[in-house]
């Protein structure tokens, strides 16, 4: 992952942005930073009045409580903006390549030379328009004619340019990226506005950032707590003029000190830095090159406890390859080898390259060149689900064993029993048996192995520790595919999986009350995508699966789900933790506040002032300074998120509540005393 | 003090002991299994609901619940209003008591309904025994078991797996009076006649007084009936105005154990049914243990405040302070009701709370404070403290990655909109009420203490009006319009709005599909998580009353040392 620093330009905006967000417009939006912003406006109007001789507190105090809450909240809208700051950014270079081009566009499908040009921005949905080499795609669309390769770097940041065609699952393209050869006739499937990397661009941009639920129902906690401070510190005014009335001694608190208080209390920790949580949490998913439709995905991604990860790519390695040789009775392993090699010469997959390969380890085989054989080579085809060679009369033949049994059958040969025998033991090591026979006489059986990715059996278990199960997604049979799952360490798995299987299983598992994620690229994926609570669309996918998918992959690869859940995670968490922290916050202000505020009408409470503060004035300043500064101080944990670690909710727990939960009662009672000891030595107050 | 200690341990392991089985039977009544008096009482059962016109059987949305609740509270509310107002018309009136003043009836009536029963009236100086057992005695019952006709819609919520309906209030109503309330009523009803407290309609007996001779009244009553009920629905309205301090009421040692045991049972019984309820005995010991937790640290804060910074004679501590306490009773007597009538919302009281030395009033002022939660209301402590369960599990949930969930049910916005209702509620309206009560020019005038115990005691009589405990620090004239009106108002408010909120949480709740359990999913029962509710209450309870505590009872300490 490519780590940006936030440079003197981003930090110079977040500055700049700092004071424009202090309209109130913008202020309304936060609840619990509002309550300090109207603290800030009222208490420099009570500076100013005091020149009228209307006095609250004496006037430097209160231009000292105004200074801090204004730095309270221009903290705040800091936090937000340098959150914000590397989404604009990225935002910035998006833009430049969303500019207006030139379309071609066509009037039938079949008649490339008969076009009108017309802006990019005035294309329709249905547009048919004919993009040619070194042109960009004007929009976004479905080939519907050609192939291509494409340079999709302004949008994935990868370089290498991948092939877009008609038909199968690489037909989509993203209007913004540029032909590097030949030509495409495509379909526009959004207009101006909506396309796929106007979505990008908002929300990396945190525009249609919309509060999630989550967001929304933790913010209802803080405003609650705000409400409830707001009264009880509203109260003090006539429970202090009561009590000094009662007590003889003393007057009721000022205006300045109850707004200073309530500020103190209000959960504004976590108040100034809920959005920059959210945003910032957006912001590692884009730089994990993951484009989430919405909020919601990537706390739901968190929520995620099952898992469908496809086998290919993810678990293993991409390719099998052969391993063994392994002849029936009355045949040798040379003369399968040498069988075997020579129908997999001209068979340019890299299973057939792997047979070549250790044909040559193995017994020093050549290769031959076909021509000179005499022989055509049977290419693979979804109808015969063989391959082989004919030559010299000769037919060899590779294939799964019961299509080649068939085969042999059907050419009067016999199917030796104990090649049954061999393809059971193959399939159930986890490895693919090819059976090899030449005319009508059965060689033997080549395997095929699975190689299982290294590390990823650990990585499995530690998401099993944090209860997340992990289900191998596989087209193989059920005892090829239990093999498998058994070495790499999943939990389950799903064995010759249809789309309408994939289908039914998360459905299934849905029903019991379990969240899914999974990954998909093509259109028959597009149903299961839909269903799954996450679901991940390859950006090289088709239209409808990124269209069914509620985030875009744009580096295409399967292990991203991992790291998207992780992401997720960490989201909740420091939400959590921080609020967690602010609230603990709490004790420490009032321990340190409360004795000395009513020091004047019952003075023998100071007995409880065992924090030793100077005054009044200066535990109250001590206190809303280090309100104001600990905002500033969190800015980089809200950011980077909290420390993500694989273990079981408990131990989670234990160990984020130690840190932020302790942590947030003991820190303040330092840090108040240490700036309670600065003012007082610089003979402030 | 070793004597106390046991007395504590010995009360303690006696409630444990009964509200297991009185649970698992609140339970099985609740979900309409059979239980040994089913055969006596079906037959009742049906006759009432034909006389209420349900079949007891309509399964009734969050709206219609809430809507019945109201309506049947209402109901109480006027008959009760009207029944105090026009008393001195009305046969069963010995001692022709004339119709209360509007304001007091409006107070008694809300109170009452409200399962608080402040008093701001002296039960033999002003009640007709017609309102007192047709008023008050029919009010201790059903505003007990509409607090636990809700616990049981919330739990329905939990457990429900997407479907729009609680059960049926009537239902619901029916069987806890008639299986839980009656049952358990006439045996302590029992207990107590036989230790000597009064049950009868004679007139007040006019008696020599013993020694100087002079005339004396005694008050007499169906007091017993009205006695049980009031301590096992968590009512408190004593029948006497001296409430359980007085000798008729309750004479001896057995009958105060009897009734302090009372004041818990059905309550602590209750966590038992829950867990059985949602069917995971955990999650029922794990709300059962907070509260005992938080029993016990008071029990002892308060015994030892009362016996070790008692009044000082000539440089000397006397062993414990017995200012305001009834000699039969003792310190220890005296503390462990005074800690069990306030955390339960009970408020009947055997001894003066006004005489507690600062720092157990301060306690029990803390334990109102706290929401009744700590065993609570019958049914409210129970649907309070859940709403502190979820407010917990909100904050855990979040640590440790997940969106929160209890029970299964994911924790939602409109959730946690509920959750605020029901816990910001009652000190928002406690701080608020005594905000406006020291406002007032005449509120000095009131008291019978100044200084920081003034104060205590208005602070104290609005912590309990406000979290419909009704138990009174005395010291304070509560019969005034102003204190009847805001008094009525706030008791009306903080049992409705938090009975509202539980109902349409539950509603939300029971839409939802419920959730995996899986090792990412939070615990809710297991050490931690107790520790972390105990924090989140005593956090929000103290963030919210340090500073007027500080004013009150904590002045109070620092200035008398």
């Amino acid at each position: 992952m490519e780590k940006k620093r936030i440079n003197k330009s981003v930090f110079a905006d977040a500055v700049k942005q700092s004071f424009i967000k202090l309209s109130p417009r913008i202020q309304v939006k936060n609840p619990v930073m509002l309550v300090v912003y109207l603290g800030a406006i009222l208490t420099t109007a009570f500076y100013v009045l005091s020149f009228l001789g209307i006095k609250d507190e004496r006037a430097g105090y209160t231009l000292a409580i105004a200074l801090i809450l204004w730095f309270t909240v221009l903290f705040a809208n800091f936090a937000e903006s340098i959150a914000e700051g590397r989404g604009r950014a990225q935002a910035a270079s998006l833009r430049s390549a969303r500019k207006d081009v030139k379309a071609k566009k066509l009037k039938t499908v079949s008649n490339m030379m008969d076009y009108t040009e017309v802006l990019s921005s005035s294309l329709k949905k249905g547009d048919i328009v004919y993009v040619k080499v070194n042109e960009q795609v004007p929009m976004d669309g479905e080939v519907i004619e050609g192939a291509a390769s494409v340079d999709e770097s302004a949008i994935t940041g990868e370089s290498a340019p991948v092939i877009r065609e008609s038909g199968g699952d690489r037909s989509a393209v993203t209007g913004g990226t540029t032909l590097v050869s030949d030509w495409l006739v495509i379909k526009v499937t959004a207009e101006a506005g909506e396309s796929f990397l106007d979505k990008m661009i908002s929300m990396v941009e945190g525009a249609s950032r919309k509060k999630t639920p989550n967001e929304i129902a933790l913010q209802i906690l803080l405003i609650t707590l705000t409400i409830i401070f707001l009264v009880v510190t509203a109260s003090l005014l006539p429970f202090t003029d009561f009590a000094s009335k009662q007590a003889g001694s003393g007057a009721a608190i000022s205006l300045t000190n109850v707004i200073a208080l309530l500020v103190c209390l209000a959960p504004t920790t976590i108040g100034a830095l809920l959005s920059s949580i959210g945003i910032a949490g957006m912001s590692r998913l884009n730089q994990a090159n993951v484009l989430a439709m919405s909020g919601r995905a990537i706390e739901a991604a968190g929520d995620v406890d099952v898992l469908l990860l496809d086998k290919t790519g993810t678990i293993t390695l991409g390719n099998r390859q052969a391993s063994e040789f392994l002849p029936v009775s009355g045949v040798t392993e040379q003369e399968l080898a040498d069988a075997a090699q020579l129908s997999s010469l001209a068979d340019e997959t890299a299973e057939g390259r792997s047979i070549v390969v250790l044909a040559k380890e193995r017994f020093g085989l050549r290769g031959r060149e076909l021509s000179k054989l005499d022989a055509v080579f049977v290419e693979f085809t979804a109808k015969t689900r063989m391959s082989g060679i004919d030559f010299q009369g000769n037919e060899i033949r590779k294939g799964a064993a019961d299509t080649v049994k068939e085969y042999a059958l059907k050419k009067g040969g016999k199917y030796p029993k104990e090649c049954d025998e061999i393809v059971k033991r193959v399939a159930q090591s986890g490895g693919t048996p090819l059976v090899v026979v030449k005319n009508s006489q059965v060689l033997g059986v080549i395997h095929l192995k699975d190689i299982v990715k290294n590390g990823v059996k650990e990585r499995f278990e530690d998401l099993r520790k944090m209860g997340i199960k992990t289900i191998m997604i596989t087209g193989d049979n059920p005892m090829t595919a239990a093999a498998i799952a058994a070495e790499a360490g999943v939990d389950d798995f799903l064995a010759e999986a249809t789309p309408e299987a994939k289908l039914a299983l998360i459905r299934e598992y849905q029903a019991k009350g379990h969240l899914v994620a999974m990954t998909g690229d093509g259109t028959n994926d597009a149903p299961a995508l839909a269903q799954a609570d996450v679901a991940v669309a390859m950006n090289t996918g088709t239209q409808a699966a990124k269209e069914a998918g509620n985030m875009v992959d744009l580096d295409s690869s399967p292990t991203k789900l991992i790291d998207i859940v992780r992401i997720g995670k960490q989201l909740l968490m420091t939400r959590g933790s921080l609020t967690t922290f602010s609230v603990a916050n709490d004790v420490a202000k009032y321990f340190a506040i409360i004795p000395v505020l009513f020091f004047g009408i019952y003075p023998q409470l100071s007995t409880l002032n065992f924090m030793r503060l100077t005054s009044a004035s200066s535990a109250m300043l001590s206190a809303i300074i280090y309100n104001a500064v600990i905002i500033i101080a969190l800015i980089p944990l809200a950011l980077k998120g909290v420390k993500y670690r694989e273990l079981p909710a408990g131990k989670l727990l234990k160990r984020n509540l130690l840190v932020y939960g302790l942590g947030g009662i003991t820190a303040p009672f330092l840090a108040i005393k240490l700036i309670d000891m600065l003012l007082t030595a610089s003979g402030l107050v | 003090m070793k004597y106390m200690i046991m007395q504590d341990v010995f009360y303690i392991v006696v409630l444990m002991g009964l509200s297991i089985p009185l649970g698992n039977y609140i339970y099985k009544v609740m979900s309409g299994e059979k239980v040994f008096l089913s055969p006596l009482l079906v037959p009742v059962e049906k006759k009432i609901y034909k006389l209420m016109g349900t079949d007891g059987q309509e399964e009734m949305s969050a709206k219609k619940y809430a809507y019945s609740v109201v309506l049947f509270s209402v109901a109480g509310f006027v008959f009760l209003f009207l029944l105090l107002m026009l008393q001195g018309f009305l046969p069963l009136n010995p001692q022709k008591m004339r119709g209360t003043s509007w304001h007091l009836a409006f107070n008694t009536a809300a109170s009452f309904i409200s399962n608080t029963n402040w008093q701001a009236y002296s039960g033999e100086s002003t009640l007709s025994y017609l309102t007192q057992f047709l008023g008050l005695t029919v009010q201790n019952f059903v505003s007990a078991a509409t607090g636990i006709a809700v616990l049981f819609a919330l739990i329905r919520g939990f457990t429900a797996k997407q479907k729009t309906t609680l059960g049926n209030f009537w239902a619901d109503l029916t069987r806890i009076v008639i299986y839980v309330l009656i049952p358990l009523s006439m045996v302590v009803v029992l207990l107590l006649v036989s230790q000597g407290v009064v049950q009868t309609f004679s007139q007040y007996k006019e008696i020599a007084s013993f020694g100087s001779g002079e005339a004396q009244v005694i008050p007499l009553g169906p007091a017993a009936s009205q006695i049980a009920i009031k301590q096992l629905g968590t009512n408190g309205g004593g029948f006497f105005g001296m409430n359980s301090a007085f000798p008729l009421e309750n004479p001896t040692i057995l009958s105060n154990f009897i009734q302090v045991l009372s004041i818990l049972l059905i309550p602590a019984s209750l966590c038992v049914s829950f867990g059985k309820a949602v069917k995971d005995g955990k999650q029922g010991r794990t709300v059962y243990a907070a509260m005992l937790i938080f029993f016990a640290a008071a029990l002892i804060a308060a015994t030892a405040s009362e016996q070790l910074t008692g009044p000082m004679l000539n440089g000397a501590i006397s062993s414990g302070s017995m200012e305001g306490k009834e000699v039969i009773h003792g310190v220890g007597g005296s503390t462990l009701w005074a800690v069990a009538t306030t955390a339960a919302s009970n408020g009947s009281v055997n001894a003066m709370h006004d005489s507690l030395t600062p720092m157990a009033g301060l306690v029990t002022m803390f334990l109102m404070q706290l929401g009744e939660i700590v065993f609570g209301g019958v049914g409210s402590g129970l649907y309070g403290m859940l709403a502190f369960v979820l407010l917990t599990v909100f904050i855990a949930g979040l640590m440790v990655g997940r969106t929160p969930e209890y029970l299964g049910k994911k924790v939602e916005p409109f959730d946690m909109k509920m959750v605020c209702l029901l816990v910001l509620t009652p000190p928002l309206l406690t701080l608020l009420g005594t905000a406006v009560a020291v406002s007032m020019p005449f509120a000095a005038s009131w008291l019978t203490n100044s200084g920081a115990h003034g104060f205590s005691e208005i602070l104290y009589a609005f912590s309990s009006m406000a979290n419909n405990n009704g138990s009174a620090f005395a010291g304070f004239n509560a019969n005034t319009v102003f204190t009847n009106v805001t008094g009525g108002i706030i008791m009306l408010l903080v049992r409705f709005i938090p009975i509202g909120a539980a109902i349409f949480l539950a509603g939300n709740m029971a839409k939802k599909k419920t959730i995996a359990v899986s090792e990412g999913t939070l615990s809710t029962s297991n050490p931690t998580f107790i520790g972390l509710l105990i924090g989140v209450i005593l956090i929000v309870g103290a963030l919210s009353f340090l500073p007027a505590l500080a004013l009150g009872p904590i002045a109070d300490f620092v200035t008398s040392r």
